[in-house]
Formats: structure tokens, C-alpha cells, sequence
């Protein structure tokens, strides 16, 4: 019999703070049985800058909310490629500690940033650099700009438990979180 | 100048600083203050004794009291589906286009301000507004351009032109209860009278009726058998048989030092598209009162409360009037009609515009100057009602039929109508017909027949007993208005074919979320997420998604809520569906999947700050299959 | 003399007369669901969280006499998934951020997600601009947690005699207010020993100057999950009588 194909992952942090990446490679030694099962497609830890440039990804992992127009393209190429799309930690899942600046206007935080006298040189403007993604009115998690297959919340989501969703997923069974590995914080 | 504490002072001298008498003491002092400030609030509350946040919640939680600062003038924009389909939005935009301001805004000069308003019972003679909480029908362009220029010259809405102000009865069709003729009193002198003769018959020798059991005067029990043969069930919606509801009120004990039972009317008739109460208490106000009198014979009813929606507020002198002739008459007050011991008044409360106080229990709490929740049951009304005390609380149709059945027999009242479904029940018709109004009908009157009557063309469906009530399609035509087929508290709004039923599910559905009391969570926030699902559909967002979304939140409610609102709140949406598919989806996109949001618009405030406008700075809100961007 | 029982998925639950299915339950050591019902009041009926299915007919546990016979549907994959959509209504009318919030591992909005492995919000957030009250100089209000559950409010009136909140607003707008003309908890009586203080089964009542005390681990939902926790919640003397 044939070893199984394995499958594609694919990976991106958006509003993230890298932690549920660095959380993933914490999965440990585990790592390396993981890797008997799939391989990386794009991830900030390999080259492949476009997802799916190696033909169709299985798993797309996300980690971070959606805060900009960059963030949406990145997303959208995701969901476009990928088979099962993950939402990883709680910036993804429900906007997280970026999201608490909703119930500000942006033109006020950007004036705020850009335009008052703290630290930056005088008459500084928001820049307009056409290379600049958007920023966005809100951040948004990701369910609300693409279908999201899974949810793994936590900030970050423990090692074991991405472990075990993973290995859930990949044994074909709904991954379940009991106690102590479902978290929200 | 109005000294603020002067009048605040008389008013809550008027009610005797009785925090049950919030309501009005609330709404009185707002009349002449023109908004509750925090300073009114805080001697309001000092004044009856009451924890000031317990205030300031009630004051929260209606309509029509105002905690912050308004203008002199408040137009209100009765926003019923009818009202739309009359053009109460074009002629909402014009007025705030010569008032130079935006809806929902004070004006800049804190003159006035113009929004909407759930449905004000006049769909018959709409667009209808509400100007300082006068009703003012049958809107037009010229007359909102005259209203414009009364406004700006601050001419006193008391000194505009009558006839503006005048309300048409507009019956169509009377039956035995609008066409009944019957001398004030008359029904309560035929029950006293049955009782005499029956007690010739019996043997007195138990307590006071008024203790509710039988005693030396059987009148109150039979003419509650009366009630009970006659088969009447209640007209508010809900259905339940009046002669059991009656008597377990009479059954059930009085408490404490006050103990007494109730008689409470139900005016509120929130239910858009219901206008027939108002319509009753114009032309038989003696009637419902008369029942009012009759229930409080019957159960041993001290006192009796009309709750007027506030929507009705033009009602409150003409039924005030009233009530004082009926004292004159001896058929309120004590001793009524020389019978000892038979002490009875009837008080006209005002709601503030909360559509959740024609549910029984919130409308209870909201008598007593609490914000109108409804309560946990059991205990029900007729045990736990109002001030604790043994309450019935009846719809005002259900009353003037009550009337007119002591007056003339349960049996007599059993000849009309069907087997189960005894009399007649009054429609308020609106809508695509020609003649909109006020029929009344026997029970087992068939769809089909009414829409001929009303002259209805073209008819898609007709929604019947409001947005909680039912949908049909032409097919169903032939389906009857009865308790076993369709039961109805009165509303029947017709479309005809070039009405879209998706905007018109659409409108209910900000009706149930601006409605909801927020008691529950489900509600609470499930009628606002269903509210917005609607708004992402009628923007052209939707998805096969949201139409699941739709089903699963329905269920969440059926299951969960607390009260009929919440249960009833997925009704328009679940029977659209079933009928008028292709409404909704026609409006949605073929993907499985759609942002919730706007996402283009998304990025308007970082262009305005940025002042870019390049290819880049823009987002479409399809997903890219292929995209060159990572 | 034998106490009547009714039963929950199968399970016989004896109860007293004046309790309620969620009191006889509890008291039987078996976990229904809950965030508005406490032990030391009485029932309230509004988060819905402890709805059940009664003889086939839905029912809010907290607020439903228990009766002979009866027959309580209560972890049933139908009833469950009603609840999961229940709390993810909680979570996204307000603004739930858990890392940054100090309840997180003694929260009962949480745990109970937990307990239902609740992954995500699932609807739309509706990112409410909130307040957050200050002003007191032992107290911290963060309303943005706030799931209205009147706990604090039922606690004050009740056992402290203070009424120092109440809510205002109605439907999606509905909001806790304190007793003051300022709208500042400042102003009021309020007390780091109130019961209100005790209460919130949220991060709303934070005292000031404790923040993140236990560690990770110690928390109150750290080592046992919330359905263990039932001993907490047996009905006390006080709430079983008058139901209201
Ligand atoms: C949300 C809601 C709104 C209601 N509105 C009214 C109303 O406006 N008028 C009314 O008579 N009954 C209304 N009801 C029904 C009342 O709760 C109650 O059943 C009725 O007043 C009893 O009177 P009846 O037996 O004469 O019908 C409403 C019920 C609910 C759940
Ligand atoms: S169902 Fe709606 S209206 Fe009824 S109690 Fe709940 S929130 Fe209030
Ligand atoms: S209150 Fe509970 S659910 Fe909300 S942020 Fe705090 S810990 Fe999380
Ligand atoms: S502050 Fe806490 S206890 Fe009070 S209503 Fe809100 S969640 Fe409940
Ligand atoms: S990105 Fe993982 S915790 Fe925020
Ligand atoms: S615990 Fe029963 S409704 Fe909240």
C-alpha cells in the first residue's frame, strides 16, 4: 500500500502578533511526526510568497484579524486555495486586542497618530504612499470577510492544543478541545 | 418661564406621589417640561419615593419620554409597511430637506427634529405622523410643506389646522357589535336583574360576593355562566376563553391590605396594522366600559385600568369624559345603579410607546411604573396580576362583546359566528385595496370574501393578525378567519402584485428589533442580528449562508425566548419563505458566502484621510479567484 | 416518606415541593447550564442559558417548578446547540476580549463556553462603544462585558438596600445604570462589600488595584471545568422559597 499523500499546509499571520505561530512551533518534537503527514506550502517560514502557487493547499491556517486591505487580499487567496481554512487564536476569531480600537474613528486615531505632536517630526501627514495597504474603518475577525471551515481560539491557542485539533482533523474526526485546552485568553 | 419643580410638584401631587403612577406622572410633567432632565428625574424620584436609577429605567425604556434634550417640536413618521407603501419616506425626506436637517437629528437650531415611529393605527388613512404626540393623518406633500413652515414660524401645534387632526372612523362593515344599539347601563341592569330572579331561587347564605363567592346576589355567577355559554374567547390574539379566564380570577384569593381584584383593558394595540380598538373606543367606548363593569360585577373588581397606547392620546379627554358622565349615571363609582356594595371606577393610563406593553404581564408592570418586561409565569395575571392582586385582563374588543352578552345572552351571542368560534370579529383592513378600513364580520367569513369587499385586485398575499400573525399566499384564499383556521386579532394588510414581499418581511423585522424589551437574550439580540441579516440581503450581500442563518436563529428563538414577541418575532420571515422564496432570492448572490460588511466602504475613512483614490485603494467585494496580489 | 422525582435525560432527580427543575437538579448534583440564576436570589429567567425541553415543550429550568413525572430533556445535541448560539450572542453583543480581561478563568462566560466548546462568536461582532466607569475609587465598571444578567442589580436591592443599579434602554440598547444624576458609580453608595460587588459572574465589578492576582493554572475554572462546580450553586435556604 501506498503512504498517503501529504497534505499541503499553508499559513499566514494578519493582525497577529506572530504568538500563535511561535505557539505552533511549540508543538515541540511533535512537529516532526506532523511533518510525516503534511508539508508547508506558503508560511512565514518558507519562501513560497503566493499561497497555492504549488497547486491546491488542504489546510490554510490564519493567525490574526483582518485590519487592513492587505489583510482581506491575503485572506481571500487563502480561502480561494485552500480546502479546510482555520481561523488560529483570538485576534482571528473575534478581532482580539487590535479589534479594542473599534469604538474609535479611525480619522480620529490616524489624526491622533500622525497629526499631534507626539514624538513624530511637525507636519508630518498620514502617509499616502500608494505601496500602503488601507487601513480599514474596524478590525474585523476573519469569519466576517470569508467562510471559515475550523476556529481554534486562544491568545495563543497552547501548542497542544493545535496539536490535538490538528491531529483530529487529520485523523478525519471533528477535532475536539476538552478542558484545559480550549481557551479564550 | 415654567418653574421646573412648581410643575413637577403639582403633578406628582396629582397622583398622590405614588410611584405606581409613574406612567403619567412621567408623561405629565414631560407635557409641560418638554424632556425629563436629570434634575426632573432625580425630584421625580425623590417625590414618590423610588430609587432614582429605578426612574431614569422606566424613563429609558419608551418611546416617547425623552431623557435628553429635544426640540420644541418631534415629528414622528408612523413607519407601518402601509405607511411606506402610502410614500412616507419621499415625504419623510422632504420635510427634513425644508427643515434642513437629518432624520433622527435634532435640527441645529434645537427646534426640531423629525424620525420614524412604530405603526400608529392609522393605516387606514396613512402616511400618518405624530406631531408632539398629536396624530395627525393622511400626509401629503402640500401638507408637509405647510407643516415646514408652521414649524419654522414656531406656530403652537394646538393652533393648527383642525382639520388635519381629524381621525375617520371608516367602518365598512358593521355586525352585531359596531351596529349594536344599547343604552349605557343597560347590560349591567339586565345582569343585576337575572340575579334577582335567580336568587329568589336560592338559598343566601355565604360570604360577600364580593369575596367572590356566591352569595346573597347570584348575578355575578350567572352572568358568568352567561359568558362562559356564550363560548366568546379573547380578541387580543392569544385566544383564551373569556367565561375560565373570568373565573379563575373570581376563584383566585385577594392578599394583603389592599386586597382586591382588577379589571384591566388592553389598549395598547401595538400590533401594526391593528387599528380597531381605537375605532371602538370612538364609536362604543359605553360598550367597553359597560364590559369593564360587567367583568368587575363578575369577579368582585374594585377598580379598572384602560391602558391607551400613547399613540391614542387624542382619545384620553373625549373617554375621560366619559367615564365622568358614567359616574353621573350611576354606573361607575359606588354603589352603582343602587346595588350596595357594588364599587367600581374605571382610570384611563396612558403607554409611552413600547409595543411590548399589549403583552399582559409587561403591560402590568408597566401600570405599576416599572419598564414593561414581561413577567415569569406561572403565576399568571388572574392570580398574580396587578399589585399582586387577582387581575383579568381582556382585549377591548373582548369586553364590548362581554357587554353586549349580558345584556342579550350567551346563547344569542352563540348564534353568530361558527362552532368554535362564536360572533364576530373586526378587521382593520389596510393596504392594496379600495376601501380600507374597519369591517366586522362573522367568525368563518372566508379570506377570499373580505378581499372582494374591501375591492383588493391582484392580491399576492395578505398578512393577517400583524407581522406576529400569519402570511398567506392566493392559494389559501379560501382559508377562513377563525380560531380553528386562521385567528386573527384584527389586522389584515393586502399586497397586491407589485408589492415586494421581501421589503415588506424586511420592515417587520426592524419593527421586532426596535420592539424587543431586551429582557432575554435571544431576543434581545436575535432580533437584531436577524434585523441586519435582512439589511445585508436587501443590499445585495446575501447568500444561501444567511438564509440558514435565518432558520437556525429562528430556532434559537422558538425554543428560548421569553414571550410571545420573541416566539413570534421569525413568523414573517419562516412563512415568507415557505410562500415567497423567489423574493429572497432573487436578491442573492450565487457564492455560498458573503462579507458581512461592506467592504469597499470599509476603507472610506482611511481614503478621506489619505485622500487616495487609486485602483488599490479600493476593495470589491467579490472574492478573487486568482489574484496577483499576496 | 418518598420525595417525588421527575427526570433529566434519563436520570431521576428527586425534588421538594417550590423548587425548581434547576434547583432540584443541582441539589442532585446534576449541571444544567447558567448565567443569570444564583443560588442566593430568586430566579430570574433571561440569559435562557438553562433552557430545557419539559415533556417535549421548551422551558427556562431556572424559573420552572418542578413537578412529578416529568420528563426534562436537557443535554440533547438539539438543546446544546440552542445554547452554543446563545452564548455566542453573549459574547458578540459585547466586547469580550479575554486577554485583556481580568475575569478571564473566573468568568462563568467563559467557563460555560469552554463547557461547550464554543470556538467562536459565529455571528457578526457588534463592537458596542461602551463605557468604562472609573470614577469609584475601589470599583471598576467596564461595561463592555456587561451580559445583563441584573445579578449586581438584585443583589443591591435585595441584600444591601442600596438600589445602586438598574437598567435603562430597551431591546439592543438596554444598558446597566447606576444611582446617581452624574451616571457615576462614583457617586453613589456603592461599597467594595456590597454582595453587588460580589456578584457579576462577568469582568464588570472589578475591585481596583488586584488585577491579574492568580496566576494562570489557579484560576477558578482553571482545574475543573464548570459542570464541576455545582456544589457552588446548590440552592441555599433563602432562594427556595417564594418564586416570583
Ligand atoms: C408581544 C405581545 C403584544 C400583545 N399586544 C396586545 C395588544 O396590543 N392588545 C391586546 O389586547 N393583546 C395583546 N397581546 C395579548 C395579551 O398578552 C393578552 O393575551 C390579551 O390582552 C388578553 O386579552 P383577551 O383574552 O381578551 O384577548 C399581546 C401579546 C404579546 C405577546
Ligand atoms: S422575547 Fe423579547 S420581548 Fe419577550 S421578554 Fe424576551 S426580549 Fe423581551
Ligand atoms: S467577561 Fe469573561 S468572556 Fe468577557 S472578556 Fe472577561 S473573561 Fe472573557
Ligand atoms: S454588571 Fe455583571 S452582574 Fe451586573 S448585570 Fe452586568 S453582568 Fe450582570
Ligand atoms: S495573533 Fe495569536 S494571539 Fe493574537
Ligand atoms: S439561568 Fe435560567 S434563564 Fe438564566
Amino acid at each position: 500500500m501506498n503512504a498517503p499523500r501529504k497534505l499541503k499546509v499553508a499559513t499566514a499571520s494578519l493582525a497577529g502578533c506572530f504568538g500563535c505561530h511561535m505557539s505552533f512551533l511549540d508543538i515541540d518534537e511533535r512537529l516532526l511526526d506532523l511533518l510525516e503527514l503534511i508539508e508547508f506550502d506558503r508560511t512565514p517560514l518558507t519562501d513560497i510568497k503566493h499561497v497555492g502557487a504549488n497547486g491546491p493547499v488542504d489546510i490554510g491556517i490564519i493567525e490574526g484579524g483582518v485590519c487592513n486591505a492587505e489583510n482581506v487580499h491575503v485572506l481571500r487567496d487563502f480561502r480561494a486555495n485552500c480546502k479546510i481554512l482555520i481561523s488560529l487564536g483570538a485576534c482571528s476569531v473575534n478581532g482580539g486586542l487590535p479589534a479594542q480600537r473599534n469604538h474609535l474613528d479611525l480619522r480620529d486615531i490616524l489624526k491622533a497618530v500622525y497629526s499631534t505632536d507626539t514624538g513624530l517630526a511637525s507636519g508630518t501627514q498620514v502617509p499616502n504612499d500608494a505601496e500602503l495597504p488601507l487601513t480599514l474603518n474596524m478590525v474585523h475577525p476573519l469569519h466576517e470577510v470569508v467562510k471559515i471551515d475550523y476556529f481554534i481560539p486562544g491568545c495563543p491557542p497552547s501548542g497542544d492544543a493545535i496539536w490535538k485539533f490538528l491531529t483530529d482533523l487529520l485523523a478525519g474526526q471533528t477535532p475536539h478541545l476538552g478542558h484545559g485546552l480550549i481557551h479564550y485568553d | 418661564m415654567i418653574d421646573a419643580s412648581q410643575v413637577i410638584n403639582s403633578v406628582l401631587e396629582r397622583h398622590g406621589r405614588d410611584g405606581t403612577r409613574l406612567m403619567q406622572i412621567l408623561r405629565e410633567t414631560q407635557e409641560s417640561l418638554n424632556w425629563l432632565s436629570p434634575e426632573t428625574i432625580t425630584a421625580i424620584a425623590a417625590g414618590v419615593g423610588w430609587p432614582r436609577a429605578k426612574v431614569e429605567g422606566t424613563a429609558g425604556f419608551y418611546s416617547f419620554f425623552h431623557t435628553q434634550p429635544r426640540g420644541k417640536y418631534r415629528v414622528l413618521w408612523s413607519d407601518n409597511i402601509t405607511d411606506r407603501m402610502l410614500g412616507n419616506m419621499d415625504l419623510m425626506q422632504a420635510m427634513c430637506k425644508q427643515l434642513w436637517l437629518e432624520p433622527g437629528h435634532l435640527s441645529e437650531d434645537g427646534l426640531v427634529s423629525v424620525e420614524t415611529t412604530s405603526c400608529t393605527g392609522l393605516c387606514d388613512q396613512g402616511p400618518a405622523v405624530l406631531v408632539n404626540y398629536r396624530a395627525i393623518p393622511r400626509m401629503t406633500a402640500e401638507r408637509v410643506e405647510q407643516m415646514a413652515e408652521l414649524i419654522r414660524k414656531e406656530i403652537p401645534v394646538a393652533d393648527w389646522p383642525a382639520e388635519w387632526f381629524v381621525i375617520e372612523d371608516n367602518i365598512r362593515r358593521a355586525d352585531i357589535l359596531l351596529g349594536c344599539v344599547m343604552a349605557p347601563g343597560e347590560a349591567l341592569k339586565v345582569s343585576l336583574a337575572r340575579g334577582a330572579e335567580a336568587a329568589v331561587e336560592m338559598a343566601s347564605n355565604e360570604r360577600s360576593w364580593r369575596e367572590a363567592v356566591h352569595s346573597a346576589d347570584p348575578g355575578p355567577s350567572v352572568t358568568l355562566d352567561e359568558i362562559k355559554k356564550s363560548g366568546l374567547r379573547g380578541r387580543g390574539g392569544a385566544g383564551f376563553t373569556t367565561g375560565l379566564k373570568w373565573e379563575a380570577c373570581r376563584n383566585a384569593p385577594t392578599t394583603g391590605e389592599n386586597a382586591t381584584r382588577y379589571v384591566i383593558c388592553n389598549a395598547d394595540e401595538g400590533e401594526p396594522g391593528t387599528f380597531k380598538d381605537r375605532v371602538l373606543l370612538t364609536r362604543q367606548p359605553d360598550l367597553v366600559f359597560e364590559g369593564m363593569t360587567v367583568a368587575a360585577y363578575v369577579i368582585g373588581a374594585s377598580k379598572g385600568y384602560v391602558y391607551l397606547r400613547g399613540e391614542y392620546r387624542y382619545l384620553l379627554e373625549p373617554l375621560n369624559a366619559l367615564l365622568a358622565r358614567r359616574r353621573e349615571q350611576s354606573l361607575l363609582g359606588k354603589n352603582i345603579l343602587g346595588r350596595a356594595g357594588f364599587d367600581f371606577d374605571i382610570e384611563v393610563h396612558l403607554g409611552a410607546g413600547a409595543y411590548i406593553c399589549g403583552e399582559e404581564s409587561a403591560l402590568i408592570e408597566s401600570l405599576e411604573g416599572k419598564r414593561g418586561v414581561p413577567r415569569n409565569r406561572p403565576p399568571y395575571p388572574v392570580t398574580h396580576g396587578f399589585l399582586n392582586q387577582p387581575t383579568v385582563v381582556n382585549n377591548v374588543e373582548t369586553f364590548a362583546a362581554a357587554a353586549m352578552i349580558a345584556g342579550r345572552g350567551g346563547d344569542w351571542y352563540r348564534s353568530f359566528g361558527t362552532a368554535k368560534s362564536a360572533g364576530t370579529k373586526i378587521l382593520s383592513i389596510s393596504g392594496d385595496c379600495e376601501r380600507p378600513g374597519i369591517y366586522e364580520y362573522p367568525f368563518g367569513v372566508s379570506v377570499r370574501q373580505v378581499l372582494e369587499e374591501c375591492g383588493a385586485k391582484n392580491t399576492q398575499a395578505v398578512q393577517i393578525s400583524g407581522p406576529s400573525g400569519i402570511c398567506i399566499a392566493p392559494k389559501e384564499f379560501d382559508r377562513r378567519i377563525a380560531f380553528e383556521d386562521i385567528p386573527t386579532a384584527g389586522a389584515f394588510m393586502v399586497f397586491d402584485q407589485s408589492r415586494d414581499i421581501f421589503e415588506v418581511v424586511r420592515n417587520f423585522m426592524h419593527f421586532f428589533a426596535h420592539e424587543s424589551c431586551g429582557f432575554c437574550t435571544p431576543c434581545r439580540v436575535g432580533t437584531t442580528l436577524l434585523k441586519n441579516l435582512m439589511d445585508k440581503i436587501a443590499a445585495g450581500h446575501g447568500t444561501q449562508y444567511d438564509l440558514k442563518e435565518i432558520h437556525q436563529l429562528n430556532s434559537v428563538l422558538q425554543i428560548s425566548a421569553h414571550c410571545g414577541l420573541g416566539h413570534t418575532a421569525c413568523n414573517p420571515l419562516v412563512h415568507t419563505l415557505e410562500r415567497f422564496r423567489p423574493a429572497y432570492e432573487r436578491r442573492l448572490k450565487s457564492l455560498d458566502f458573503e462579507p458581512a460588511f461592506d467592504l469597499d466602504a470599509a476603507l472610506s475613512q482611511a481614503r478621506q484621510m489619505t485622500g487616495r483614490d487609486d485602483a488599490d485603494a479600493h476593495l470589491s467585494n467579490e472574492l478573487e479567484t486568482v489574484s496577483e496580489k499576496a | 416518606m418518598m420525595s417525588d422525582t421527575f427526570n433529566i435525560d434519563g436520570q431521576e432527580i428527586p425534588f421538594t415541593p417550590g423548587q425548581s427543575v434547576m434547583q432540584a437538579a443541582l441539589t442532585a448534583g446534576v449541571f444544567i447550564p447558567h448565567l443569570c440564576y444564583h443560588p442566593e436570589f430568586r430566579p430570574h429567567g433571561s440569559c435562557k442559558l438553562c433552557t430545557v425541553k419539559v415533556n417535549g415543550r421548551p422551558a427556562s429550568s431556572c424559573t420552572l417548578p418542578a413537578a412529578a413525572g416529568m420528563e426534562v430533556e436537557s443535554n440533547t445535541p438539539e438543546i446544546l446547540d440552542k445554547r452554543r448560539s446563545l452564548l455566542q450572542m453573549l459574547l458578540v453583543e459585547g466586547n469580550h476580549f479575554c486577554p485583556s480581561c481580568e475575569k478571564s478563568g473566573n468568568c462563568q462566560l467563559q467557563a460555560l463556553g469552554y463547557e461547550l466548546e464554543v470556538f467562536t462568536p459565529h455571528f457578526n461582532q457588534f463592537y458596542p462603544n461602551r463605557p468604562v466607569d472609573a470614577s469609584h475609587p475601589d470599583i471598576l465598571l467596564d461595561l463592555n462585558r456587561c451580559i445583563l444578567c441584573e445579578l449586581c442589580i438584585r443583589a443591591s436591592a435585595e441584600v444591601d438596600g442600596k438600589n445602586v443599579f438598574s437598567l435603562s434602554g430597551r431591546g439592543i440598547t438596554k444598558h446597566l445604570i447606576v444611582n446617581a444624576e452624574s451616571g457615576k458609580l462614583g457617586d453613589t453608595d456603592f461599597a467594595l462589600t456590597d454582595k453587588a460587588a460580589q456578584v457579576c459572574p462577568v469582568g464588570v465589578i472589578l475591585p481596583k488595584r488586584i488585577g491579574f492576582a492568580v496566576p494562570i493554572g489557579q484560576r477558578h475554572y482553571d482545574a475543573a471545568p464548570f459542570s464541576a462546580h455545582v456544589d457552588e450553586f446548590k440552592p441555599t435556604a433563602a432562594s427556595q422559597g417564594e418564586r416570583s
